[in-house]
C-alpha cells in the first residue's frame, strides 16, 4: 500500500515536471500558473487513481488476513459439556476445551480454609481473573469458586508466565506447580511465588444441572 | 540489468548501501528507467499480467495450504472444510483454482504473442527458451495442483498421466512405480505432488527472472520487430509501461472475477467433487481445458510410445524454433505468406483443443492426425521454407519512423514533443 | 493496425473457444427440465421458504439412505442458508443421534446431536450402503449438485459464459426426480431397476420414484406436487452444496464494479502520461 502512493505520487512528480517544459508550446498561461502552486484536476486524477488502488489493495488484503482467524468449525467448539458426578472430593479431572486443558477440581474444606486464610495483600495479582465476574473483582476464594457451588474450582491449566500446564497437589502452596520456570500457584489457583503475574483464568462456565457443568 | 540506471545515491545511506549492494539501481535500471521501445502494443502487457498471476498464485497457493491437509483420508475433506467453513476459504480457493487457468489464458497470448512478433529469433533465443521451460513447469505444476483435492479427475488425471511414463521402453514401468511410490497412485504419490507443487512455483519465479534478464539484455521486441537506434526509439520503464500494464492487470483482473465470482466451476470438472475411487473410472477422462491440445496430439497416434513421443515432441519443437525459421525479418507484420500460415496454424491449435475434449473414435481420430501433421507442419516444414520464398514488405528504418507513418498521429503535435521527456 | 484489430477478433475466438471446451466433456445425452432458480445469475439469492420446505422433502424423504455428511446443524442458521434461527437449528439437531465418544471407560456413546456437529449418515459405510440397497449406492447429498453436469454441446457451452449458467446440477437432479415414466415399447427393464430418460449413467436407475403427490406437508400453502417437491429439494442440496453462493455474489458484485471504476481511472491516467509520445 505503501508503494502505490509512492507510485501515485512518483507518477505526478514526474508529470509535473514534464508539464512545465511542455507548457513553453502552450499559450495557456493559467495552467503554467497553477501548476507550480497546488495540485490542479490532472494532480487530483493521479491522486484519485491511487488511492484507489490503496482501497482496493487494503480490501484484497484482508481475506487472505482473516483466513487466519479461528474458521466456523472451531468456533462452532466453543462450548463444552462435562459431567463431574464421579469427582470425588479432593479429586480433579483434565478436560479439554477449545484445545486447552481445563482443571476441574472437587476441593477439600482445608483447602478451601486455606484458601480463605490468606490475606488479599499477600497476593502477587489481586485481581480473580474469573470470566463470570467484572473484570475488577477481587481475587478473594469466593470469587474464584463457582458460583454457590464453592468447593469447584474450574479453571483453565494454562500458565499465565509462558503457556505450560501446571502440575497439581504440588508447590510450596499445595495447589499447583509449574515446572517450566517455577511458578507456585495455591488451593485457590492464584499465584504465589514465581514468573507468573496473573493467577490461573476461569473460563466462562455454568453449572446447567447439579452435575453438568458447561465450559465455555 | 542494472546497466540502464540514471540512479545516483542522494543520501549518506544510500551512498553507503549503493557501494556495498546496488540493488536500487539493479531495480531502477530494470523497472524504472530501462529503455523500453515506445511502440508495444497491449499484447506486450501480457507479461506484466502473467508476474502479477504469479505471485498471485503464490500467495493464495500459501494460505490455502495453511488448511490443506495431503493425505488421501483427508485430502478432499480439508478442501471441502476450506470451502465451507475456513473464513474467506471459498473465495481463496476459486482464486487459485481459476487463477491456473488464468495463468494458460495468458501464457498462450503471451507465446502466439512472441510466435507472430518473431521475439524468438536472435538476439533472443534464450529468452524464448527459458520462456519455455517456464512454459514446461508451469505444466507439471498445474498438473500436480490438480491432483491435490484428491477428486476423481485429480485421481484417474494422475493416473492417466504418469501411465505417459510406462511407454517408455525397458525402463518404463520401473519409472511409472518409482513415480507413485507404488503400485498405484496412493499416498506416496499425493505427498510427493504436494510437495513439488509448493516447490515448482518458486522455481518459475527463479526462471522468470532469467527470462527478464535475458531480453533486458537484448532489449525487448516490439511489433516493428526493428531494433531501437536512438533515444527517439523508446521511454523510460516506468511510468510509461508501470502505469499500462497496470491498466492492463486490471482489466484482466475483472475477466479473472468474473469467473472467480459468477463462473467458479466452469472451466472445472464436476467429477471432481467426487472423492476419488481408485475402483471406478468416470466415463469420461478429460485433462484441464489448457492440455488438450497435447491432449489431442497423444491421442493422434495409435502407438502408445508414439503418442508419447508426438506429445512431449510439440513442446520440443519449440526449443528450435529460433532455428527452424530461417526468415530475416522477425515481425510477422511485415510477412504476408508468414502471416497467413501463423493464423492456420493458430486456428489449428483451437481445434487441437476441441478435439482433445472429444472421444477418441470415428472421425475426431483422422481430424486429430490431420491437426497433428499441421502443427509439426508449421514448425519444421513452413517456417524453415518460408525464409526462402517469401518477399518481405520494406521494414522502416526505425521504431520512431514506423509511428509517424502509422498515420495516427494527425494532431499536428509539435514535433519536440514526440521523443521522450528527458531527452529534453 | 488492421493486423491488429483481427489478431484481437481472432484471439477472442480462440480464447472464448479455448476456455469452453472442457464443458463439452461431461456425460452422456439425457433429457433436462430447465427450471429457473433464484440463485441463478449475478444477483442470485436462496429461497429461504424454498430451502426449508426442501430441508423437509430431505429429512422426510431421501435421508433414510442419502447422506449429508459435510452439512453441519450450526449451517442451517447461518447468513445466506434456509434461514433457521440458532433455536431452531438446536430442536432439530436433538432430534438426531450421533455416536461420541471414548467415553472415560473406553467405551463408544450416544448422545443427541449439538449445532457443532454434522448430519449423521443413514449407514455406517459405503458397503453397508449397498447391501441394503440391493447393490446400488445412494451417494451423499453434500456435493451432488456441483458434482453432476449433464452435457451442454456446442453452441451452448459458449452461451454459458455470458449467461452466466451454473445450475447444471440443481436441473439434474430436478430432471432425474421428475424423469420416471413407462419404458418405450418393448425395452426391457431390468430387476429392481426403473426407467428414467434423465439418468446420466444410462437409463435405468436402482432408486424407485423417490417422490408422490400430498406426501410431505408443506405448511406455508405451497402445492404438495411432486415437481415442487423435487425443485425444492433440488434447490436444497445446491445451497448444501455451495453454501457461500449468496456471499460470493455479493462480493463479486462489488468486486466487479471496483475493478472497472478502477481501470476507468487508470486508463485515463495512462493516457494522460502518455498524451505527449508518439506511439
Amino acid at each position: 500500500m505503501v508503494s502505490a502512493i509512492f507510485f501515485a505520487r512518483e507518477i505526478a512528480r514526474h508529470d509535473a515536471g514534464y508539464r512545465c517544459k511542455l507548457n513553453r508550446f502552450r499559450e495557456d498561461a493559467t495552467l503554467a500558473h497553477t501548476d507550480q502552486a497546488e495540485p490542479n484536476r490532472r494532480d487530483f486524477l493521479y491522486i484519485a487513481t491511487g488511492a484507489m488502488g490503496v482501497v482496493g489493495a487494503g480490501a484484497l488484503a484482508w481475506p487472505f488476513i482473516d483466513q487466519m482467524n479461528p474458521d466456523a468449525s472451531a468456533l462452532a467448539l466453543a462450548s463444552i459439556e462435562v459431567d463431574t458426578s464421579a469427582v470425588e472430593e479432593g479429586q480433579s479431572i483434565t478436560v479439554q476445551w477449545r484445545g486447552k486443558p481445563v482443571f476441574i477440581r472437587n476441593r477439600t474444606v482445608a483447602e478451601i480454609e486455606e484458601a480463605q486464610s490468606v490475606p488479599l495483600s499477600d497476593l502477587p495479582d489481586p485481581l480473580a481473573r474469573n470470566a463470570n465476574l467484572p473484570a475488577d473483582a477481587e481475587a478473594t476464594d469466593a470469587n474464584r469458586g463457582v458460583v454457590g457451588k464453592e468447593n469447584w474450582l474450574v479453571q483453565v491449566g494454562i500458565c499465565t508466565h509462558l503457556g505450560c500446564v501446571p502440575i497439581g497437589d504440588a508447590g510450596e502452596y499445595d495447589g499447583w506447580f509449574c515446572p517450566c520456570h517455577g511458578s507456585h500457584y495455591d488451593t485457590a489457583g492464584r499465584i504465589r511465588k514465581g514468573p507468573a503475574p496473573e493467577n490461573l483464568l476461569i473460563p466462562p462456565l455454568e453449572f446447567v444441572s447439579d452435575t453438568t457443568l458447561r465450559i465455555g | 540489468m542494472a546497466g540502464h540506471s540514471n540512479y545516483v545515491p542522494q543520501s549518506a545511506a544510500a551512498k553507503w548501501l549503493e557501494s556495498r549492494l546496488p540493488v536500487i539501481s539493479l531495480v531502477r535500471g530494470s523497472f524504472v528507467d530501462f529503455p523500453t521501445p515506445k511502440n508495444l502494443n497491449y499484447f506486450w502487457t501480457f507479461g506484466g499480467i502473467l508476474f502479477f498471476i504469479l505471485i498471485a498464485q503464490i500467495l493464495t497457493g500459501i494460505v490455502l495450504v495453511m488448511h490443506y491437509t495431503a493425505s488421501t483420508s483427508a485430502a478432499f475433506d480439508s478442501v471441502e472444510h476450506i470451502m465451507r467453513d475456513v473464513n474467506f476459504g471459498w473465495l481463496l480457493r476459486y482464486l487459485h483454482a481459476n487463477g491456473a487457468s488464468m495463468f494458460f489464458v495468458a501464457v498462450y497470448i503471451h507465446i502466439f504473442r512472441g510466435l507472430y512478433y518473431g521475439s524468438y529469433k536472435a538476439p533472443r533465443e534464450i529468452s524464448w527458451i527459458l520462456g519455455v521451460i517456464i512454459f514446461l513447469i508451469m505444466m507439471a505444476t498445474a498438473f500436480m495442483g490438480y491432483v491435490l483435492p484428491w477428486g476423481q479427475m485429480s485421481f484417474w488425471g494422475a493416473t492417466v498421466i504418469t501411465n505417459l511414463f510406462s511407454a517408455i521402453p525397458l525402463v518404463g514401468e520401473t519409472i511409472v512405480v518409482w513415480l507413485w511410490g507404488g503400485f498405484a497412485v496412493d499416498n506416496p504419490t499425493l505427498t510427493r505432488f504436494f510437495s513439488l507443487h509448493y516447490l515448482l512455483p518458486f522455481m518459475i519465479f527463479g526462471v522468470v527472472l532469467l527470462h527478464v534478464w535475458a531480453f533486458h539484455t537484448t532489449g525487448n521486441n516490439n511489433p516493428t520487430g526493428v531494433q531501437p537506434k536512438t533515444k527517439q526509439d523508446t521511454v523510460p520503464f516506468h511510468p510509461y509501461y508501470t502505469i499500462k500494464d497496470l491498466f492492463a492487470i486490471i482489466v484482466f483482473m475483472i475477466f479473472f472475477a468474473y469467473f472467480v465470482f459468477y463462473l467458479p466451476n466452469y472451466l472445472g470438472h464436476a467429477d471432481n467433487y467426487i472423492e476419488a475411487n481408485p475402483l471406478v473410472t468416470p466415463a469420461h477422462i478429460v485433462p484441464e481445458w489448457y492440455f488438450l491440445p497435447f491432449y489431442a496430439i497423444l491421442r493422434a497416434v495409435p502407438d502408445k510410445l508414439g503418442g508419447v513421443v508426438l506429445m512431449f515432441g510439440a513442446i520440443a519443437v519449440l526449443f528450435i524454433l529460433p532455428w527452424l525459421d530461417t526468415s530475416k525479418v522477425r515481425s510477422g507484420a511485415y510477412r504476408p505468406l508468414f502471416k497467413q500460415f501463423f493464423w492456420i496454424f493458430a486456428a489449428n491449435a483451437v481445434v487441437l483443443g476441441y478435439l482433445g475434449a472429444m472421444p477418441a473414435e470415428g472421425i475426431y481420430v483422422i481430424m486429430s492426425q490431420i491437426c497433428t501433421t499441421i502443427y509439426f507442419a508449421y514448425f519444421l516444414v513452413v517456417l524453415p521454407v518460408l525464409g526462402f520464398l517469401e518477399k518481405p514488405l520494406p521494414l522502416p528504418a526505425s521504431i520512431a519512423d514506423s509511428v509517424l507513418k502509422s498515420g495516427s498521429a494527425g494532431s499536428g503535435t509539435p514535433a519536440a514533443a514526440v521523443s521522450a521527456p528527458e531527452t529534453k | 493496425m488492421s493486423t491488429m484489430i483481427n489478431m484481437v477478433r481472432s484471439l477472442a475466438a480462440v480464447a472464448a473457444l479455448a476456455i469452453a471446451t472442457p464443458a463439452l466433456a461431461a456425460g452422456a445425452k439425457v433429457e433436462i427440465d430447465y427450471q429457473n432458480w433464484s440463485f441463478a445469475g449475478p444477483f442470485g439469492y436462496y429461497d429461504r421458504g424454498q430451502l426449508q420446505r426442501g430441508f423437509k422433502v430431505f429429512q422426510e424423504n431421501c435421508s433414510a439412505c442419502h447422506a449429508l455428511s459435510r452439512v453441519a446443524f450450526r449451517n442451517l442458521a447461518e447468513d445466506g442458508g434456509p434461514g433457521f434461527t440458532e433455536d431452531q437449528a438446536k430442536v432439530i439437531a436433538a432430534d438426531y443421534i450421533v455416536e461420541d465418544g471414548p467415553d472415560d471407560f473406553g467405551d463408544m456413546f450416544e448422545r443427541p446431536a449439538i449445532l457443532a456437529d454434522r448430519f449423521p449418515s443413514p449407514f455406517p459405510n459405503e458397503q453397508a450402503a449397498r447391501a441394503s440397497n440391493n447393490g446400488a449406492y445412494p451417494p451423499d447429498f453434500s456435493l451432488l449438485a456441483k458434482a453432476r453436469a449433464p452435457q451442454r454441446g456446442f453452441p451452448n457451452f459458449v452461451f454459458d459464459i455470458f449467461t452466466q449458467y451454473q445450475e447444471n446440477g440443481p436441473d439434474y437432479i430436478y430432471s432425474l426426480l421428475t424423469g420416471y415414466e413407462e419404458p418405450p415399447e418393448g425395452m426391457e427393464v431390468p430387476d429392481g431397476q426403473y426407467y428414467n430418460h434423465s439418468f446420466l449413467a444410462g437409463q435405468f436407475i436402482s432408486m424407485a420414484p423417490p417422490l408422490y403427490e400430498d406426501s410431505i406437508e408443506y405448511t406455508d400453502g405451497t402445492p404438495m406436487t411432486v415437481e415442487n417437491y423435487a425443485r425444492d429439494v433440488a434447490a436444497f442440496m445446491m445451497w448444501a452444496a455451495e453454501p457461500h453462493l449468496e456471499d460470493r455474489k455479493k462480493i463479486g458484485f462489488r468486486v466487479m464494479i471496483f475493478l472497472i471504476v478502477f481501470a476507468g481511472m487508470l486508463y485515463f491516467t495512462k493516457k494522460k502520461l502518455w498524451r505527449n509520445v508518439e506511439h
